[in-house]
């Protein structure tokens, strides 16, 4: 961790990360005001010391609404990827470990599925599964899944022929022991920093569903969707398209940050 | 080259879009809702939505469905769109091209800015040079393109400084100038998020070349700084690159789908959206198979060129 504090990357990726969670954790609760309160007084309003990020169409209070759009976008990013990570990990370390003709038929179906844009692919399963923000989740782990499939496998191959591993084997230890307590354990490095990344990827990805109106449906206050609603009426007040735009490039640019930062720090060789 | 690899590189796509059709094919089939009540309406009677199936044969056993759409395919027919009533292979064949036009600008843009600007920045490694091109690439990867979109309207398109249209799309073979004036926005967000990934990865790059033996041996040999660059340092960076672009070619793919749909650019992207919304299942098809087609080739022609600057992989 003083590793990764160390480097400039690091040191504002961990700043940034540490905001988006107290955000993501407490938002909805130090909203200044009720998200969706409206307040015809007060519409399309530029920044100001009562609202310190301006008004959307409605008047209502973007500051609060982008908190309290917090835990939904950024919970969104964390489960997505955590999903995909785990399902496309298991297939991976399946693949990895049994070789052979079993893992040349899997390698040949994530091959097919890492073939299609990520989006296009995301596109299609969300649309299978029917708008919302649980569909689109569930769309984003499936499509990160092959993706993290493949660098699990590498990442078991790479250490299936290490000594200590060879020497397991020598020793006489049942396979499940050796994949649990050798393999995984030193596999695991490149796939936590590669979940990192992922994560800011599904939050864009998203934002971007919920944009299209695939993702979360209003009321929500997705940052997306935030955007997507205001659309209409940003040149009369940019503001409402630009605060949930710039929140949604801070946080992924936390989650990028501190992941070259996390693979920095796991592999020296590549910090220069 | 090598012909065993180039076939072997063939051999490989051809399994791989085989199995995309199948993947299509299998994910428009479980789409709820077919074709033949897309056709009729919700309240066709069972008697009509049957004798309707039956002309479609979607009756039919699915392996059957899935080879007579596949030989369909191969002979370049989609079938007919369900809400458009033209065949596929027109709508989508003249919004490919639209689309081209407008991916190609992106890339080109994209590839003769980002690839200086990397080895500008791995030259300047540690200057503050380097430090601001690589805050702007770090901001440029975090924004997905409804926001830059969004921002670049915000900024060129208001309509007290209506700098470029916010929208619409004129062909370049049509009028070159209308096209430069339209493509601006929608090339420039599709580039930004590029621009930003190639030019980190050309960095890296580079500066791992720079510090190499055969840099320094080039330096002791009394060389000049720009003959270092340009004859030793520039040509072993650009492998890589190139494969970063084929990689980042999913990115704009995929990227185009948001961007058309923004400012009204009648491409692949928006016609996908389209059909999408509507349910037209062979529009879906086709589309999704023609953007993995073109991901497919652009990989395969990507390697070539790989193989063919660096001899290492060709004869490896």
């Amino acid at each position: 961790m003083r590793r990764i504090l160390r480097s400039p990357t690091g040191l504002i990726g961990s700043i940034l990360l540490a905001i988006v969670t107290v955000a993501a954790l407490l938002g909805p609760w130090i909203a200044p005001y009720d998200p969706q309160a409206f307040d015809v007084t007060a519409r399309l309003q530029g920044p100001s010391l009562t609202h310190l990020l301006g008004t959307d169409q409605y008047g209502r209070d973007l500051m609060s609404r982008i908190l309290n759009g917090a835990p939904t976008t950024i919970l969104f990013g964390v489960f997505a990827t955590a999903l995909g990570v785990g399902v496309g990990s298991v297939i991976g370390v399946i693949a990895g470990v049994a070789g052979g003709r079993t893992d040349g038929i899997i390698m040949r179906i994530l091959d097919g599925m890492l073939a299609m844009p990520e989006l296009l692919f995301t596109l299609l399963i969300v649309t299978f599964l029917g708008g919302g923000s649980t569909q689109a989740m569930l769309a984003v782990a499936v499509t990160f899944a092959p993706g993290m499939a493949r660098i699990a496998r590498s990442s078991v191959l790479s250490v299936r022929t290490r000594e200590y591993v060879l020497a397991a084997t020598a020793r006489g230890e049942s396979r499940a022991w050796i994949v649990g307590r050798e393999v995984l354990p030193n596999a695991l490095g490149p796939i936590i920093v590669e979940s990192t990344i992922r994560v800011s990827f599904a939050i864009m990805i998203g934002a971007t569903l919920g944009f299209l109106g695939l993702g979360a449906q209003p009321p929500s206050t997705e940052w997306g969707l935030m955007v997507a609603e205001a659309r209409q009426f940003m040149f009369r007040n940019p503001w409402c398209v630009i605060a949930p735009g710039a929140v949604i490039a801070i946080t992924a640019m936390g989650f990028n940050l501190f992941g070259d930062a996390l693979r920095d720090a796991f592999d020296p060789k590549r910090s220069r | 080259m090598s012909l065993a690899y180039f076939l072997r590189r063939i051999g490989a796509i051809v399994i791989v879009l085989f199995i995309v059709t199948l993947a299509v094919f299998a994910i428009t089939m479980i789409l709820p809702g077919n074709a033949a009540l897309m056709i009729l309406g919700e309240n066709a009677s069972p008697d009509n939505l049957a004798a309707m199936e039956r002309q479609l044969g979607l009756d039919r056993p699915l392996p059957v469905q899935y080879l007579h759409w596949l030989w369909g395919v191969l002979q370049g027919d989609f079938g007919t769109s369900l809400r458009l009533q033209q065949p596929v292979s027109q709508v989508v064949g003249v919004a490919f091209w639209n689309s081209a036009s407008l991916a190609v600008t992106a890339l080109v843009v994209v590839t003769v800015v980002a690839i200086p600007m990397g080895a500008f920045a791995a030259m300047k490694r540690g200057t503050p040079v380097d430090a601001v091109i690589g805050f702007f690439s770090y901001i440029g990867t975090a924004m997905p393109e409804f926001v830059t979109a969004t921002l670049l309207l915000v900024l060129f398109a208001a309509p007290e400084r209506p700098f470029f249209p916010a929208g619409g799309f004129v062909a370049p073979w049509d009028d070159l100038a209308g096209f430069a004036q339209h493509v601006v926005l929608p090339a420039a967000t599709l580039g930004l998020i590029l621009m930003a990934h190639i030019s980190r990865q050309v960095r890296s790059e580079m500066s791992e070349v720079l510090s190499s033996d055969f840099i320094r041996a080039a330096r002791l040999k009394g060389l000049s700084e720009s003959r270092v660059m340009r004859r030793h340092a520039l040509p072993n960076s650009l492998a890589p690159a190139v494969a970063v672009i084929s990689l980042d070619i999913g990115y704009l793919l995929g990227g185009i789908i948001v961007v058309e749909e923004i400012f009204a650019w009648p491409g692949l992207g928006r016609t996908l959206i389209y059909a999408l919304q509507n349910r037209d299942l062979p529009v879906i098809q086709a589309v999704t198979l023609l953007l993995a087609v073109v991901y497919a080739v652009s990989n395969l022609i990507a390697d070539l060129v790989i193989a063919l600057l660096d001899p290492r992989v060709r004869y490896a």
